[in-house]
């Protein structure tokens, strides 16, 4: 049988346009319910009290801290590795050999799975090191986490600043050290700026690594130290909608909606940020 | 320059080369600390009892470590989410990649990397109040804590992955292509599917298999609508475990240096070197069409 | 090789240079002197192996990891490749791109680039560097009141003119030009060619161009590169009158190249 290939063509990019509106609409879905039936439990004393009567009232505080403590660590852990590894790989290595395995190494690191990064950071902060579960091991475990797409947004960064640039600064008598710091990373500064974003996003929804690494199931109380148990957000949203029974649905939405403004909040500056520096690119 | 400077400068360069390496040192530390732990379970438990035992009962007595199951609940969820997934993710890489009009595109692109940036456990909270109970209603099943309700949930993680890696393999066929088949009087969608789609195909395996290796290792959305009972084939309607929810949920209730504890570091090592092997042979086949 | 009889005082001596990159040769066993205080021309078709000599005169030719170079390079009778440190070298041996390249920062950051990696970074100092600077480089007039302005806004002549301020404020001994005028109007040709003229007074300068005439006009010598080799050199007056080789002749009267 042979139809006519405009009916064909017609017949075949509807399907396309339908699949992908199976992909796309349950996504817009899943944040219109969230925000419908979390905005209601949204208030200031949500947001700035202590759980209360084991987790089916008061607010979510100690979370929301413990959240932005483990990304800070996470951030201040894999951003300088990140960042000379990228260095690294754009700058110094010749060798193409090593840069390929290298290379893999990245790639696996980025496949491993999230709940392996736990056991992982078990192993050697929690008790290797003997740092307990903590903030510390937590941070750590993150920072191993989100490493691979601070050094690969990096190296992008890093790699398109034009040549001409090191040239010039090389010709001018300046080190090739301070070629990198002067006339590079400048440059490739809102490159880096939106994979580190990208990367606190993805630390602060993570929970499979902070499962045994820090994560606390009910701790009323802010942390004291790096050495201190701290509560998270996406591990406390696992832990209500999973453990305690009876918790008014009021607050697990609106514990879903706090993570996930964070988290899109995060992905949207990244977005902007690049949007903004592609738009006045100077070269 | 002075001699300060000197060091100043060998030293900065000695921090960079260092870090450049780390990543090799890492996932090398990572996977000898998951050896370390796991290789306790073997000196009293079997490896082929390990591999194929058909029960995973860690807490009788004695304890019987048989992964078995486990790993057909994860293939069965895997199956079942790349079902849905590469279908409608392929199909959705090649209408934004070359139907959809450039406004709409850059949308749809965002719209994709909006699901590739929602947390996993607000994904799994979200399938436990919405797919679970439509599932039970649906099919009349006593529970929809289900493989199939792991499946849609996985299928809808796998997705970002596989539309953008695929979308990049699409619009990366060179332009003269198309332009060769548009000559000879083809329609777009022939064009499409006689010349992009093959010319294309290594990219959109890998991001099959990318997709792919991103399923076997997800943990907390599947552990929280998959009902995790570790019991043998049964079908797509009935709770499953996988490897990665077992690890999640009983980590916290082993003790240190236990028989069950060392188990759970060996389930680690098996889905290291599971996705180990996903990711190299994804990107071997990358790799390849590049040459 | 055909050559004139010395000059003066020789700022840069060139013996038996072969450089080639993977193996391929792009500069076979040159010889030459560059005399202080002169504009060297360099003239030659493309693929002569013209920017490749720039570039190993100030080494920056180190950063292609496929190059490798023999022979020697004698700035002031020292070989310019014996330091393992390239950085005071290219301090005192400068380089003029084809394209200007400002840095995407002010004008004012731009000339004072080279100055700061020094460590220098006194206000006034640098003020007077600068202003200095693009005295000698025909754009103080120009530009005096928009130093905080960004080095991209500038017109194409002026930032080509930003770029020689910017090496003159390191103050070299010797400046390579690339092709300077090579994406310049005629004006800002012009502009160029007379800051030339007068910097050789303090500097020597090495001028690489497609372009015959602005070889006649400023250069003193003139050498004329093809296939890697060096042909000829000599008076500019000289060979642009009487070639002795009939390969010169055909490429400066235009019957190739």
């Amino acid at each position: 049988m042979n139809m006519n290939p405009r009916v064909t063509q017609r017949i075949a990019f509807s399907a396309l346009l339908f699949s992908t509106l199976l992909v796309m609409v349950p996504v817009g879905m899943v944040i219109v319910v969230i925000l419908k039936q979390g905005a209601g439990a949204i208030s200031w004393e949500f947001l700035s009290q202590m759980p209360r009567s084991g987790m089916r009232a008061g607010g979510i505080l100690p979370a929301i801290v413990g959240t932005f403590c483990l990304v800070l660590g996470a951030v201040c852990f894999a951003l300088p590795l990140g960042l000379l590894a990228a260095i690294y790989l754009s700058e110094y290595s010749k060798d193409t050999f090593l840069n390929r395995i290298v290379r893999l190494a990245i790639i696996n690191l980025a496949g491993v799975p999230s709940v392996v990064f736990g056991l992982f950071g078990l192993a050697l902060f929690v008790n290797f090191f003997g740092f307990g579960a903590s903030i510390l091991s937590g941070s750590l475990t993150l920072g191993i986490m989100i490493l691979p797409v601070i050094i690969t947004s990096s190296r992008e960064a890093i790699d398109s600043v034009p040549q001409s640039f090191r040239e010039v600064s090389l010709s001018l008598g300046a080190t090739k050290l301070q070629t990198i710091r002067h006339a590079v990373l400048p440059h490739a500064l809102p490159g880096i700026l939106t994979g580190t974003i990208l990367g606190v996003g993805r630390a602060a929804g993570e929970t499979a690594p902070i499962l045994f690494t820090v994560a606390a199931f009910y701790l009323p109380r802010l942390p004291g130290s790096i050495f201190d148990q701290v509560m998270a957000l996406p591990y406390h949203l696992y832990v209500l909608s999973t453990q305690v029974p009876n918790v008014d649905s009021g607050i697990r939405y609106g514990t879903a909606l706090v993570l996930l403004v964070i988290v899109l909040l995060m992905n949207a500056i990244a977005i902007a940020i690049r949007a903004h520096f592609r738009s006045k690119k100077k070269w | 320059m002075p001699a300060w400077k000197k060091i100043r400068e060998f030293v900065a360069e000695a921090a960079v080369k260092a870090s450049g390496l780390a990543s090799i040192f890492i996932v090398a530390l990572i996977f000898y600390f998951l050896l370390r732990e796991g290789i306790g379970l073997f000196q009293a438990y079997r490896l082929p009892d390990f591999l194929a035992g058909k029960n995973w009962y860690p807490i009788s007595d004695p304890p019987e470590f048989g992964i078995l199951p486990l790993i057909f609940g994860t293939l069965l969820v895997t199956l079942g989410a790349a079902a849905i997934s590469v279908p409608l993710g392929v199909a959705a890489a090649i209408y934004i990649a070359e139907v959809a009009p450039s406004r709409l595109k850059e949308f749809l692109k965002s719209g994709v990397e909006l699901l590739a940036a929602i947390p996993s456990v607000v994904l799994g909270f979200i399938g436990m109040v919405t797919v679970v109970p439509w599932i039970k209603t649906a099919f009349g099943v006593p529970t929809g804590l289900t493989a199939l309700a792991g499946s849609v949930i996985l299928a809808f993680m796998a997705m970002p992955t596989i539309v953008s890696i695929a979308e990049d393999a699409i619009h990366s066929v060179p332009k003269n292509y198309k332009e060769g088949a548009y000559a000879l009087g083809a329609t777009k969608w022939q064009t499409i599917y006689r010349v992009v789609i093959p010319a294309a195909s290594s990219g959109i395996v890998a991001a099959v298999m990318l997709g792919i290796g991103r399923v076997v290792g997800e943990t907390m959305a599947v552990m929280m609508v998959t009902g995790n009972s570790a019991s043998m084939w049964r079908g797509i309607l009935f709770p499953v475990r996988t490897l990665t929810a077992t690890v999640a949920a009983e980590m916290g209730e082993t003790v240190q240096g236990s028989e069950h504890y060392f188990a759970l570091f060996a389930i680690g090592v098996a889905l290291f070197l599971m996705t180990f092997v996903i990711n190299m042979t994804a990107d071997m086949v990358l790799h390849r069409k590049r040459k | 090789m055909v050559s004139d009889a010395r000059g003066p005082a020789v700022k840069i001596g060139v013996e038996s240079l072969t450089v080639s990159f993977s193996g391929k040769p792009s500069l076979r066993d040159v010889t030459l002197d560059i005399p202080s205080h002169e504009i060297l021309s360099i003239i030659g078709p493309a693929n002569s192996g013209k920017t490749t000599f720039l570039k190993t005169l100030n080494r920056l030719i180190d950063f292609i990891p496929t190059s490798r170079v023999t022979g020697r390079v004698l700035l002031d009778g020292r070989d310019v490749r014996e330091d393992d440190d390239p950085v005071s070298l290219r301090r005192q041996v400068g380089i003029i791109f084809a394209l200007p390249v400002p840095l995407p920062t002010t004008v004012f950051e731009n000339v004072v680039y080279g100055l700061r990696r020094q460590g220098k970074n006194g206000k006034k100092e640098l003020d007077a560097l600068a202003e200095k600077a693009l005295t000698d480089a025909y754009l103080w007039d120009e530009i005096k009141d928009r130093l905080d302005e960004q080095a991209m806004k500038l017109s194409g002549g002026q930032q080509q003119r930003l770029c020689i301020a910017r090496t003159l404020a390191v103050d070299p001994q010797v400046i390579l030009f690339d092709e300077p005028c090579s994406a310049l109007d005629p004006i800002s040709t012009a502009k160029i060619e007379e800051a030339m003229l007068k910097l050789k007074k303090n500097y020597t300068i090495v001028l690489v161009t497609n372009n015959t005439k602005q070889a006649a006009r400023v250069g003193d010598r003139t050498a004329f590169f093809l296939m890697g080799s060096l042909v000829e050199m000599g008076l500019t007056s000289r060979m642009f009158t009487s070639p002795r080789d009939k390969r010169t002749d055909d490429y400066i009267s235009g019957r190739f190249g």
